[in-house]
């Protein structure tokens, strides 16, 4: 079983393959070949994480760092004392990001296969997909941060193609396409340069970026006391030199072992810490990076404008998996978390905050992909507000089943806008001459009544939305459940100020999931067809719908994998935390959530009266209806919906505090200060034509006057020369250059010289 | 006599070649092949500098050395040898002749046979810079580098490239006069100039001169360098050079030339004047840091493509400076690498550039837009090379910030404000790329003109297409890289350091 650990370069190797192929042979191929490929290679990737999974659980959960084959090392300099790796790392986390990413991943391969059907570059389309799997693989599964960064500025990239995949739409829209595209890129790297700053201390710090060295494995915090516990003996940093020579520990148990020992002092370059501060600080850019890749405050602000792209990316890269590579990060680095009190503090404050605010935008959006967007904001702010009150089981069981929740109500409004699409055709085709230009497949506006339309669609939206608002026992309501319990119990038991604040933010921010995924499903579902296409809109195909029924089934399931304890009957029936103690061999702050029945009705009754709430809003009557948001007519709710609607100027701010500024100072540092100052005015003005003033002062008068009457024979000659060396200078530009070819002729001869009179022996 | 070493061979290829091409042939297809064949033979050679290399030994190797001129108080000699500082940078040269030539062959109508001999004669010149280890030898390369830009540039240019060609000359003849009088003074002192005899020399005390002198003869060199880097406030030349200049001509001048300024920082400055180069390293590299942010913001604001990436040199060339003064093996590495790095992405730019000039007479890139649905095959290629410039990890140009970063950051002379303030270059990167990619490739093709544009012929997708395997190569091993030049800089180091604590002991 253990040589099952090898099998991993080939998570990541399979698609690679598979993105060659497509490349290389997608026209060949055809729209079947590629999608036989593209899926096989995903589907692969995605046995393979199985198999690993289950080496696993069959070795007893040992960890296993695998070298990269074909590659040798990335980065090394001895006089450095710099080895960076190419090198895997397979266990409990790594392996459930891997089934996570490869699963969903898989499913949205094969639902894509439909979607993007007739797309004149299929091909392309798969290439990317594939190149996706690949970084987020890579992403996920190294064994050490900069290998980490590699898949992370990746996926990053892949994000940026694929948002921009229809950059070349007629008109405006592929220009806004492209735009999101780059905006999306540009704010991650904002957030990579607090990353890389991060890597770099933890390199001067630790003398390594790896996690932890082969054959190493996390010191549990409680084994810590144990005699036996550490096995190796840390070496301790002197010299800013010698520190540099890397420990034979990892980063993560290097950190326990100073942070037990106390009072370590971090010391390179010129800088001076103590071990406490230096973790906060990394802890801190590391956020930063966070707050780009998983759109947290105040970066969250490319994720809506992500949904440009074609729906299966949405669903895998801005819901599923890419987005949360954030909070793999932080869980994966809980050791330096768990440290830094401060730093957490931070988090939490960001991620409920961000879940807060990104609820309250979601509820007053029209398009139906940027509900979803702010929504996956929102709840991304659970997963990190989680791993800031320490809950990092319970943020990574909200990513698993948020996956898959996530990537179903993506996919669902992908079959409601190919739906709409087509009932859109349907009706332009039936009445030549009735076509109104403003519609908009993704505007809720124009839907309403397609429960009856599409009913496959409408069934898994359902269960997509009971599952994200919480209700017991779809996969949400446990794992949010988990999130507010830990929260709450951060505040209450250890006394954290955190702990209150992010229980608080996300109390409210849960009543506005269940508020405005209520709303979303009466717009769009329930209710008569508000305009002809809706009216006409078919279900989409089964290789769409398949998709859906399946993530319907995990919305539905994956929460019974970490079913808390205390839990009544399905505890018993199904083992109680399976999923956290699962993890808790490679997270070493992992802490199995309780049961708390008061919480749970709590949370449960809330999100209940949040989907009355907007089911009362949202009534049948006013659909029929439906011009203006019932909430932007009601006096009381007129203002908050139009701030909502206007996401609170978020965008607005940065462009004129931010993006004018700069790009105005952009023009006037190169138009005005490099061009017209520095090369027109310096260089022109100040330096060439007193120069050449000079020149004719000293040409004219003193040549003419002062040394032609004084040397008047000799100016005779001087000018005879010159007026031959005017005729070489007067512009023939031959010989010029066989001038200078002589010169260079000479120096030649020159250099060659004393070889030649060498090898002649004088 | 001695033994003829590979580098003397290398060296002199471009000149055999020179001289056959000028007896043997006769149409221009002929000048343009021999010259290609001259600069593929040459780079084979060079490639068994790299199989000859003895990666465990610091100093010099495959010495060359001959009396030149003797006279009484000083001799000059012959001398050439490759170290880890410049086995890749001889590499480099040898690797972007031939592209430079093969993208000349279509664009190139006029002259060409005197455009092939000039293009031979700046390999030789540009290889002679980076192997010469006699100061004399060095400064007279040096020199002979401007003579076939300077007409590279003036001949074949754009409309301004009189103007271009001269203030080019002029601006590093200027800067090189000062560094003439500091050779000729050094040479005097010493008795030679040959610089591992200077070396041995001030090593055992047998020439020494006060802080002072050291520090002027600092500058005297260090300007010479920086006017070439360039480093900023000195750029005013390199924008005009490079948009005047034709494509391989700025893809040389990117590609090559910028480095030899990089290079004698590295080769002479630090091993020569190793008090000067720790006191002055916070103000070089506030300058890099300068540049850095400068030349990122710069280039965001241009609207011609060819100035943009011209600009974007001044800050990629920031960080090799920032790396050099980083005055550590991580920082010195990752400058000698990023220099190829660099020589390889915007030199790959470079030639992008070209193809978009060569169709459309005109580098505005508001005249562009969507044109990777008109010519798919180049705007993939475009955007691995441009993503290579951007420091993307898995990409050749992320290596080398990010391990001149790291030695910036770990530097005992550097406060941390220049590895924050380097680090932002990374953001402005993605800006101005982006911006740049996005205008030119992306959105609505909605031009007329550019709507039947051919994709890539094969001169030209066959000069792109080493570039992007050397981009991933590097990229994926930059430890290969580093092994060979790991000894030597390590020495340099070593030296750097050591001679400063020891003066600081008497």
């Amino acid at each position: 079983m253990d040589n099952f650990f090898d099998l991993v370069p080939l998570v990541v190797m399979i698609p690679l393959v598979g993105l060659l192929i497509n490349l290389f042979a997608g026209r060949q191929l055809g729209e079947r070949g590629v999608s036989i490929v593209a899926v096989g290679a995903s589907g692969m990737s995605f046995v393979i994480a199985v198999l690993l999974w289950i080496a696993q659980v069959n070795t007893g959960y040992e960890a296993a760092v695998i070298d990269m084959p074909i590659l040798s090392d990335w980065i090394v300099i001895p006089s450095a004392n710099v080895t960076i790796p190419w090198a895997f790392r397979v266990d409990t986390l790594s392996v459930t990001m891997m089934l996570v990413v490869t699963g969903v991943g898989t499913l949205i391969h094969i639902y894509a296969v439909g979607y993007m059907h007739g797309d004149e570059r299929f091909p392309r389309f798969f290439v990317y997909m594939n190149l996706f799997l690949v970084f987020m693989l890579i992403l996920v599964t190294g064994n050490n941060f900069l290998m980490m960064f590699v898949g992370w500025e990746g996926v990053g990239l892949c994000s940026y193609l694929l948002i921009g995949f229809w950059f070349d739409k007629p008109g405006g829209v592929g220009w806004k396409n492209s735009d999101a595209a780059r905006k999306a890129l540009i704010v991650n790297r904002v957030g990579d340069f607090g990353l890389v700053l991060g890597v770099l201390i933890t390199f001067w710090t630790f003398g390594t970026l790896d996690y932890y060295r082969e054959g190493e494995a996390p010191i549990a915090h409680h084994a810590a006391t144990d005699a036996e516990a550490p096995l190796f003996a840390p070496t301790l940093p002197g010299e800013e030199e010698t520190h540099a020579v890397s420990g034979p520990l990892g980063v993560f148990n290097q950190a326990e072992l100073w942070l037990e020992e106390g009072g370590h002092q971090v010391n390179f370059g010129m800088v001076s810490l103590s071990f406490e501060t230096t973790l906060t600080v990394i802890t801190l850019l590391f956020l930063l990076g966070v707050t780009g890749k998983s759109a947290q405050i105040p970066l969250f602000v490319w994720l809506p404008d992500a949904m440009a792209g074609p729906t299966p990316v949405s669903a895998l890269i801005h819901a599923a998996t890419m987005v949360t590579a954030g909070v793999y990060m932080m869980v994966r680095a809980n050791v330096f978390y768990h440290a830094a009190e401060f730093s957490s503090f931070v988090v939490a404050v960001i991620g409920a905050t961000t879940a807060l605010v990104a609820g309250f935008i979601a509820v007053g959006q029209w398009d139906i992909k940027r509900v979803l967007a702010y929504s996956t904001v929102s709840q991304l702010g659970f997963m990190v507000a989680a791993v800031g009150v320490g809950a990092y089981a319970a943020a990574m069981f909200h990513l698993v089943t948020h996956a898959c929740f996530k990537a179903l109500l993506f996919l669902a409004s992908g079959s409601v806008i190919h739906g709409m699409e087509h009932g859109h055709h349907h009706v332009s085709h039936g009445h030549s001459g009735h076509h109104d230009d403003d519609f908009d497949p993704q505007d809720m506006r124009f839907m309403g009544g397609l429960k009856e339309r599409m009913p496959v669609t409408y069934w898994t939206y359902l269960f997509g939305t009971l599952a994200l608002a919480g209700i017991i026992p779809f996969a949400g309501f446990w794992s949010k459940d988990e999130i507010l319990l830990d929260s709450l119990k951060t505040g209450v038991d250890k006394g954290l100020l955190s702990g209150y604040v992010g229980f608080v933010l996300l109390v409210v921010a849960a009543a506005f999931t269940a508020f405005y995924m209520w709303r979303q499903v009466s717009l769009v579902f329930l209710g008569k067809p508000r305009h002809a296409a809706a009216a006409h809109a078919e279900e989409s195909s089964r290789l769409m719908t398949w998709p859906l029924i399946v993530l319907a089934v995990l919305s539905l399931l994956i929460g019974f994998i970490n079913v808390p304890s205390g839990f009544p009957i399905l505890g018993w029936l199904l083992g109680e935390h399976q999923f956290t103690s699962f993890l808790e061999h490679s997270v070493t702050y992992a802490h199995a959530g309780t049961f708390s029945f008061l919480l749970a009705t709590f949370a449960v009754l809330l999100a209940l009266g949040a989907i009355y709430l907007a089911r009362s809003v949202y009534s049948d009557r006013v659909l029929a209806t439906l011009r203006e948001d019932p909430l932007a007519i009601n006096p009381r709710t007129q203002r908050a919906f139009a701030l909502s609607s206007a996401k609170l100027y978020w965008d607005e701010f940065y462009f004129k505090y931010l993006i004018y500024p700069y790009r105005n100072a952009a023009y006037w540092l190169a138009e005005q200060l490099d061009w017209r100052f520095w090369h027109d005015y310096v260089h022109e003005r100040l330096l060439r034509d007193p120069f050449n003033a000079a020149t004719r002062a000293l040409s004219g008068r003193v040549d003419k006057q002062v040394i032609d009457h004084s040397f008047d024979g000799l100016g005779h000659a001087t000018r005879r020369i010159a007026s031959r060396l005017r005729r070489i200078q007067t512009g023939y530009v031959h010989i010029y250059t066989m001038s200078v070819l002589f010169g260079a002729l000479l120096v030649m001869i020159l250099i060659l010289l004393p070889l030649i009179r060498d090898w002649l022996g004088l | 006599m001695e033994d003829i070493s590979l580098v003397t061979v290398v060296l002199m290829l471009p000149l055999a070649g020179l001289v056959l091409m000028m007896l043997f042939s006769r149409t221009e297809q002929a000048y343009k092949w021999a010259a290609l064949v001259t600069s593929l033979v040459t780079f084979g050679a060079s490639l068994l500098l790299v199989r000859n290399f003895d990666t465990s030994a610091a100093g010099l190797q495959m010495v060359h050395r001959v009396d030149w001129i003797t006279a009484d108080s000083f001799t000059i000699r012959y001398y050439v040898g490759v170290d880890g500082i410049s086995l890749w940078l001889v590499l480099l040269t040898t690797f972007i002749m031939p592209l430079a030539i093969l993208a000349s062959f279509n664009p190139i109508k006029d002259r060409v046979r005197l455009y092939y001999i000039f293009m031979l004669l700046m390999e030789w010149a540009m290889l002679g810079v980076f192997v010469a280890q006699d100061l004399f030898l060095f400064y007279i390369f040096w020199e002979v580098t401007l003579v076939p830009m300077y007409f590279l540039i003036g001949i074949w240019g754009a409309e301004e490239r009189i103007y271009a060609a001269i203030k080019f000359f002029l601006y590093t003849m200027a800067g090189s006069l000062l560094m003439l009088l500091a050779i000729l003074w050094l040479g005097n002192e010493a008795g030679t100039f040959s610089v591992p005899d200077i070396l041995a020399k001030l090593e055992s005390g047998e020439l020494a001169f006060s802080t002072a002198t050291g520090r002027w003869l600092f500058l005297a060199f260090a300007i010479a360098f920086a006017i070439k880097v360039p480093m900023w406030p000195l750029h005013s030349w390199l924008p005009d050079a490079h948009v005047q200049a034709p494509t391989a001509g700025s893809v040389i001048l990117a590609g090559v030339l910028l480095k030899m300024g990089t290079y004698g920082f590295v080769r002479f400055n630090l091993p020569l004047f190793p008090e000067a180069s720790k006191t002055f390293a916070p103000y070089m590299a506030v300058l890099a840091v300068i540049g850095i942010i400068y030349g990122a913001w710069v280039s965001y604001g241009q609207k011609d493509v060819k100035k943009l990436v011209a600009y974007s040199s001044i800050s990629h060339l920031g960080f090799v400076m920032l790396g050099i003064f980083a005055l550590n093996p991580a920082g010195i590495q990752g400058g000698i690498l990023q220099m190829v790095n660099h020589g390889i992405s915007t030199g790959g730019l470079f030639l992008l550039v070209g193809v978009l000039y060569e169709r459309r007479h005109t580098k505005l890139m508001s005249a562009f837009g969507g044109i990777w649905r008109a010519m798919p095959l180049y705007s993939g290629i475009a955007l691995v090379i441009v993503l290579s410039s951007m420091g993307l990890p898995g990409l050749n140009g992320f290596v080398g910030e990010f391990t001149i970063l790291l030695g910036s950051a770990g530097s005992s002379v550097l406060s941390w404000w220049f590895t924050f303030f380097g680090a932002i270059g990374i953001i402005l990167a993605a800006i101005y790329l982006l911006y740049m990619f996005n205008t030119v490739f992306m959105g609505a093709l909605d031009k007329e003109e550019n709507k039947h544009l051919p994709d890539l012929n094969w001169q030209e997708l066959w000069s792109l297409v080493p570039i992007l395997v050397m981009v991933f190569v590097i990229g994926l091993q930059a430890g290969y890289f580093f092994e060979y030049m790991d000894g030597s800089v390590k020495e340099l180091v070593d030296y750097v350091n050591g001679y400063v604590l020891s003066a600081a002991g008497h």
